[in-house]
């Protein structure tokens, strides 16, 4: 390659002396010359091992070896102040000018300090650097023993900071914000543990609440105020709350910053601009920025080997951390909280011990995807190996002394815990299996009583029991439930094939039985699509889920919430106004939903129809918020007010919200549109999210909050209107015909093989000539929508349904009890009622015997 | 639109006449009032009707006849709507969970009206 000047280094850290040492290895200082620019006095030294210092030992102890020929120049003690991009020149705070061939900038992080009014100063330190820790060890030999010190932040670096200061004597008490200590590394039970380890350690722990206040006497600190009002004495203060690329030359030279800040570099480390890269923590590499030494080492041989003329790419970083906290072994790889679309959990907790254990393991058991060891991390190496590939066996072997393993099985351990509300464990349901209790989940669920409560632990226990059927020599069936022998895509097509109109012809002609709450619901869902009906009438009133049949929401108590739509969250002061007076009048608590619509709870069943009445005379209709359907399509105020706005977003929402409006799905659907990139709808958490462009919009994909969050994928960049809409619908009506019963886009969209590319020649290229069916599906669709609400309304069998006791027309459950709270009025809980005994009904036309 | 229903006198025999067959939807439930008492009643496929005590034992609301209506291995069952465990129409056993049951009515159709036998006095008092 041609040698053209030197190579400046900007920053002196760890990864700059790596590269150093890379290039002197690769020859590339000897052909060109290397000169590396360090702020700090210090040479390059080992930041990681920095609390080594606080004790007192010497801060050259840290420094990593250099010996360097001459071909490497080291100017410690300046700082660059500007690089010139078009002179190919960086300067000095001392006014040393530089002229580079290559430019790398390796200028780390610098301590995140809370915008909180005079904490910086006397008794402050920020941990990061030698100078910080020689002026703790300052700090502390200017206050009695005992003194009392606060320690903001209770990550890696605030309790690295904690352990110090209490070896040099004080009382700490370590200040996190979040819920639990080591929140990057750490999920919520490892970080229970951690908190009482490093309590009986003696320091102090309070999370869930930030410094607010420091209080100053003459300048000298004396405490802190919290923001939840606690007050603690403070003679010194140690600042250790999350780290902050120093990424301020790139942006004023005006190269390109990542999204979250940092420099934004390629796979090659290269920054926007010729020959100027970035490398270490002051890089936003493959989509962010890496607060760890490992990934910045490996950054620093990606452009060392590219000086050299190699083509190194620097991917995906391990995260993985080993750490001892105070005495506390700690270690984390791999996706530890579990993000993984499908991860299962499994955990071991001794909380008597101190040890706490959790494997993340793919859908089916099989791999292993992240750890999280406290108390005890033995097997931590294993792990971290382990972490990506497949299990060799039953992980449990991995982290519990001798238990058999099981091999063709799911990998999981009898003694994990696979329903946590009701205390079951695997064994359990194995258990149930074997000896003939359970062959299916709802079987299981019977027997051991797992997946009963909150249900999240139904997709595990259906693995769990499949398993075990094979391993016993059963079989397992991909059929919908006892009723039906097919998948939800299968019955789709058959009963779109066959003409089918109501369940009896589909029991009857595709199943046995009476059908029950799994195929009931998912056979009217495919009706409604293929064959629309109203939801109450006829056969289709019994095949309702609950909350469609009664076009409401159900609560706890047996009342219901009513959401009428307002596209787009735009409402006319008029609508808002009908609203609250209705609200009024039945007394509703009254809430705004999380997405962008009013919420109003506690209808007796035969309000309804009355409440309806009045939404739909001001102009309102459904919002089926009971129905997997349509939710809402959010949206931000767009280019009609926002001074960034490039499209209008709300219109564009309206005209997405009434199309798709009453559409049932396998699941419920979601969706939003932006008026511009800074994404105020945050579209990409949705179904389908639209993004506004300057020549259009930009189509995501497969977006979820919920259980399992996962961004959309960008599915088509710049479409108009009517090629967005054309997408859509197509996206709409293909999951619909093959999504599995209750399968989001997301997890449907990852179950894809070929995935978002698979998509894209099924809508646009058309790659199995369905796209004309899908077209004339959801045009079918548009055309015979109608509100399920006013239709109701409009006729009196349907008006029926809404009769609390057909022997007592009047009467109404006197369960429902009301208690007011800030302003309006709630359920009654449980412990409240006096008497806990069934109230009997003695409504008007129903008098009970005399008392 | 129901057959008017006058209140069981105290006197009357131990059956209650509560709504009209036709008043039930197949395979769907409804309440009424015995004697105080919200009772849940369900039309099977084949118009019989069968009878429980409206009271979701797990969630405590009155709800279960808002439930789906179905089978399991062949008995007739309703699904509760808040945490969806079944419960057998014939005995009110709870096939999720051997310990859970909820009472269970004795019902008759007569001439197209639908009946219920009433729980003991006892229930009367409060
Ligand atoms: C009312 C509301 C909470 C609120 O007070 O704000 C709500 C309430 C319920 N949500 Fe939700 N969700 C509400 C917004 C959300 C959001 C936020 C959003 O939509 O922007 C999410 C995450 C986004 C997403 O879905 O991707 C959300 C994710 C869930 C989930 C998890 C879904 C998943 O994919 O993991 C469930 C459970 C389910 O559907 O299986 C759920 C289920 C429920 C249920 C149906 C639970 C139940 O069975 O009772 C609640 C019934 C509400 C009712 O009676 O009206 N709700 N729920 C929000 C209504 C929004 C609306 O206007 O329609
Ligand atoms: C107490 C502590 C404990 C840690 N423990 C661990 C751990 O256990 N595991 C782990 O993986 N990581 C740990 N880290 C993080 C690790 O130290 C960093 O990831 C690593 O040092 C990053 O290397 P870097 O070169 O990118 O940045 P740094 O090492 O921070 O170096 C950047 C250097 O550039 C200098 N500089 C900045 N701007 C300029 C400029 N304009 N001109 C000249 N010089 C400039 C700075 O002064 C600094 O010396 C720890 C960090 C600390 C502070
Ligand atoms: S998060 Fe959703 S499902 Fe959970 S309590 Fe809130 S509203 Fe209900
Ligand atoms: S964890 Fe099993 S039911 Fe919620």
């Amino acid at each position: 390659m041609p040698a053209a000047g030197p190579v400046v280094v900007v920053g002196f850290g760890m990864a700059a002396h790596r590269l150093v040492q890379e290039l002197v290895e690769r020859g590339v200082a000897a052909g060109r010359g290397v000169v590396v620019v360090g702020e700090e006095e210090h040479p390059g030294y080992d930041r990681v091992h920095l609390t080594r210092i606080a004790g007192g030992s010497d801060p050259s102890s840290l420094y990593l070896p250099g010996g360097w020929p001459d071909d490497v120049e080291v100017v410690l003690g300046q700082r660059v102040v500007a690089v010139d991009l078009a002179a190919r020149t960086v300067r000095t705070d001392a006014g040393r000018e530089l002229g580079y061939g290559d430019l790398v900038l390796a200028t780390g992080s610098e301590g995140f300090v809370p915008p909180v009014a005079d904490l910086l100063g006397d008794g402050t330190v920020v941990y990061r650097r030698i100078d910080d820790v020689l002026a703790m060890r300052h700090a502390a030999a200017s206050v009695p023993a005992g003194a009392p010190a606060v320690v903001v932040g209770g990550g890696l670096l605030g309790l690295e900071a904690a352990g110090a200061l209490t070896s040099l004597g004080l009382r700490v008490t370590v200040v996190e914000v979040a819920d639990r200590l080591l929140a990057q590394q750490v999920d919520v039970g490892g970080g229970a543990v951690l908190r009482r380890l490093v309590e009986t350690g003696g320091i102090r722990v309070v999370t869930g609440s930030g410094v607010a206040q420091v209080r100053r006497e003459d300048g000298a600190l004396t405490g802190v105020v919290l923001a939840d009002g606690t007050e603690l004495a403070a003679r010194v203060v140690v600042v250790s709350a999350g780290i902050r690329p120093r990424d301020d030359l790139g942006r004023t030279a005006g190269l390109t910053m990542g999204e979250r800040g940092g420099i934004l570099v390629d796979d090659a480390c290269r920054t926007s601009a010729p020959r100027v890269w970035a490398i270490g923590e002051c890089a936003c590499a493959a989509g962010r920025c890496w607060g760890l030494v490992a990934p910045a080492y490996d950054m620093a041989v990606v452009v060392a080997d590219r000086l050299a003329g190699g083509t190194a790419v620097f991917t995906e970083a391990d995260t993985a951390t080993e750490l001892k906290m105070l005495g506390v072994p700690v270690a984390s790889a791999g996706d530890v909280h579990g993000t993984t679309p499908g991860a299962l959990e499994l955990v071991w907790a001794d909380h008597v011990g101190g040890v706490y254990k959790k494997l993340v393991v793919s859908e089916d058991g099989r791999r292993l995807l992240g750890a999280v060891l406290v108390g005890d991390t033995e097997s931590y190496g294993l792990l971290r190996a382990l972490v990506g590939g497949e299990l060799p066996g039953a992980p449990e072997q991995l982290v519990l002394p001798a238990v058999e393993g099981r091999a063709g099985d799911v990998a999981l351990p009898d003694a994990a815990l696979l329903c946590t509300y009701n205390a079951v464990s695997v064994g359990a349901v194995r258990d149930a299996v074997r000896c003939g209790d359970a062959c299916d989940v709802p079987s299981a669920k019977g027997c051991t009583r797992a997946g009963t409560t909150c249900g999240s632990c139904v997709p595990l226990l259906k693995k769990v029991v499949e398993s075990e059927l094979v391993a016993a020599g059963g079989t397992v069936s991909a059929a919908l439930c006892e009723h039906f022998a097919y998948s939800r895509q299968e019955l789709y097509s058959l009963v779109r094939l066959r003409g089918l109109r109501t369940f009896s012809q589909v029991v009857g002609e595709l199943g046995t039985g009476r059908g029950c709450d799994i195929c009931k619901p998912l056979v009217a869902s495919l009706l409604a699509t293929l064959a629309p009906a109203h939801p109450l009438d006829g056969e289709n009133a019994a095949t309702q889920d609950t909350n469609d049949w009664a076009l409401a929401n159900l609560q706890k108590d047996g009342t219901y919430s009513v959401v009428p739509r307002l596209p787009a969250g735009e409402v006319t002061p008029a609508k808002l106004a009908v609203i609250a007076q209705v609200a009024a009048d039945f007394g509703l608590y009254t809430k705004i939903t999380g997405a962008q619509r009013i919420d109003l709870f506690g209808a007796r069943l035969d309000q309804l129809p009355q409440i309806w009445q009045r939404l739909v005379d001001a102009g309102m209709e459904s919002g089926h918020a009971y129905g997997k359907s349509l939710r809402t399509v959010k949206s931000c105020v767009g280019d009609t007010w926002c001074r960034f706005g490039v499209q209008d977003s709300v219109a564009m929402a309206v005209r997405l919200e009434l199309r798709y409006r009453g559409l049932r799905s396998p699941h419920k659907l979601k969706s939003a549109v932006s008026g511009c990139a800074r994404e105020c709808a945050e579209a990409r958490g949705k179904d389908f999210g639209v993004i506004a462009t300057e020549s259009g919009w930009n189509l995501y994909l497969g977006g979820n909050g919920g259980f399992t969050p996962r961004h959309a994928d960008l599915f088509a960049t710049d479409l108009t209107d009517d090629e967005l809409i054309r997408c859509i619908d197509r996206f709409l009506m293909l999951y619909i015909r093959t999504a599995d019963r209750l399968q989001r886009t997301s997890t449907w969209i990852e179950s894809l093989e070929g995935g978002m590319d698979y998509l894209r020649s099924v809508i646009v290229d058309d790659a199995l000539g369905i796209c004309a069916e899908l077209d004339a599906d959801m045009a079918a669709h548009v055309a015979k929508y109608e509100d399920e609400w006013a239709a109701t309304l409009a006729d009196p069998e349907r008006l029926a349904r809404f009769v609390p006791f057909l022997n007592a027309p009047g009467a109404h459950d006197p369960n429902v009890v009301r208690v007011p709270e800030r302003g309006q009025s709630r359920p009654i809980r449980d412990a409240e009622r006096r008497p806990r005994r069934e109230v009997l009904v003695a409504g008007p036309a129903l008098p009970v015997g005399a008392p | 639109m129901t057959a008017s229903v006058e209140a069981p006198r105290a006197t009357e025999p131990s059956r209650v006449a509560v709504c009209r067959l036709d008043d039930l939807v197949v395979e769907r439930g409804a309440a009424v009032v015995v004697d105080g008492r919200q009772v849940a009643l369900f039309r099977l496929h084949d118009d019989r009707v069968r009878a429980l005590s409206n009271r979701d034992p797990f969630s405590g609301a009155f709800v279960l006849c808002r439930g789906i209506v179905g089978d399991r291995a062949g008995r007739p069952v309703v699904v509760s709507p808040v945490y969806k465990q079944a419960f057998d129409l014939e005995t009110g056993r709870c096939l999720d969970d051997d310990a859970v049951g909820v009472p269970v009515y004795e019902t008759a159709v007569d001439h197209g009206v639908v009946h219920v036998t009433r729980p003991g006095t006892r229930a009367l008092r409060p």
